[in-house]
């Protein structure tokens, strides 16, 4: 690791690749529909494109689980579809995860990372420490991408992965993209965000 | 002898003619149900995920609004996957109906009691989250009118069909997960769903 990367701050994320874009100007290439979510905010950018979009379908969630289920139907009724979520949500979606599994459905995931990189939040880590491991435990095909300028590649094959093969994937990207919360920054008198 | 209308009998009438109808059947009886009906290849019977067939069923709908997508679940595994209500309504399918058969209990694990049999009401939950139409279903006459709302009327509709606690034998539909899928892509879609995406 050189000294400028080891001294890179935890919530200083590289902007300098806009794979947000990327990632959406491969939905479009793949034709994805139905883009089901529940919000990260690594994920605001694209979920921004996709629902000004008027040839895809924003479908909010209550739980990541439904996501699973959804776009089961979805490729049943000829729609290719997304699932967007942070690494929290890949634990709802474990026992839904057999429908994709036993009915060979593809299932593209893209899951932002927490309790990951510089995590300030207790509470993210037994989950976001446990992501990957519980995926691959279930049988879902896990890719990572740890920098911006890997985003793109990552999700391309495993578009291609889960589509031409039938099974899902799940592409994880790592807080160290995103930047990590510092709660701290937050308490100050009349920040608003 | 029970005045509570018996679930075969609904199901057999919900699903007559059905003109192309997707069908989606909750895991555990309603599964059954929809097979005891008449196997079809617009038919998933569901085998587990449970909490899942209205999600399944929303997918469908919204990938072919001008078919109607039909799911037919249990109380136990609608209230599992009670968000879906809400997501539902948000993306108002015109096109999707949801029918609850309530016995007020989980049949395939014992007859336990369900929240259903507690006061927990699901249309009042349908109504809340903002489905179009809701129809509390006790007698013959409410299933033809149900079996009109669900053909000849614009939904999302809801309905929840309070029904016997009956055991039945089981009628199983395929299990091969696969051919499921594939059979319901190639009656909707065409030959060519199994080779194109």
């Amino acid at each position: 690791m050189t000294g400028s990367k080891s001294q890179a701050s935890a919530n200083d994320a590289d902007n300098s690749v806009d794979w947000p874009r990327q990632i959406y100007d491969l939905f479009k290439q793949h034709r994805i529909r139905q883009v089901a979510m529940v919000p990260d905010a690594g994920h605001a950018k694209l979920i921004k494109m996709c629902e000004a979009d008027d040839d895809m379908l924003l479908v909010r969630l209550t739980t990541e689980e439904e996501g699973v289920a959804l776009l089961g139907g979805a490729w049943l009724g000829g729609d290719k579809g997304a699932l967007l979520m942070q690494s929290s949500g890949v634990g709802n979606c474990i026992n839904m995860l057999s429908l994709p599994i036993s009915c060979a459905f593809p299932l593209l995931m893209l899951v932002t990372m927490r309790g990951d990189h510089g995590e300030f939040n207790p509470s993210q880590v037994p989950m976001g420490n446990s992501t990957q491991a519980v995926l691959e435990a279930t049988g879902v095909i896990v890719k990572r991408a740890d920098s911006p300028d890997t985003i793109a590649e990552t999700v391309s094959s495993a578009l291609r992965l889960a589509f031409n093969t039938y099974r899902p994937v799940a592409v994880l990207i790592g807080q160290g993209v995103i930047g990590a919360k510092d709660f701290r920054k937050l308490t100050v008198k009349g920040t608003t965000e | 002898m029970s005045k509570l209308l018996h679930r075969r009998q609904v199901v057999r009438a919900l699903l007559k003619d059905r003109n192309g109808m997707m069908v989606v059947g909750g895991l555990g009886a309603p599964a059954w149900d929809i097979t005891d009906a008449g196997d079809e290849p617009t038919s998933f019977p569901m085998w587990g995920s449970m909490g899942g067939a209205a999600m399944v069923a929303l997918g469908a709908a919204l990938a072919q609004p001008k078919r109607k997508a039909l799911v037919i679940t249990g109380d136990g595994e609608m209230l599992m996957g009670i968000g879906a209500l809400a997501t539902i309504a948000v993306q108002q399918p015109a096109n999707l109906s949801v029918v609850v058969l309530d016995n007020e209990h989980y049949g395939e694990t014992g007859m336990q009691r369900t929240h259903t049999g507690f006061g927990v009401d699901l249309v009042k939950v349908a109504e809340g989250c903002g489905f179009k139409r809701t129809l509390r279903v006790n007698t013959e006459e409410d299933v033809v009118k149900l079996r009109d709302m669900i053909y000849n009327q614009e939904g999302p509709l809801f309905a929840l069909v309070k029904i016997d606690a009956e055991k039945l034998p089981l009628v199983l539909p395929p299990r091969e997960g696969s051919y499921i899928k594939n059979r319901f892509r190639i009656a909707v879609l065409g030959p060519d769903a199994v080779h194109d995406e």
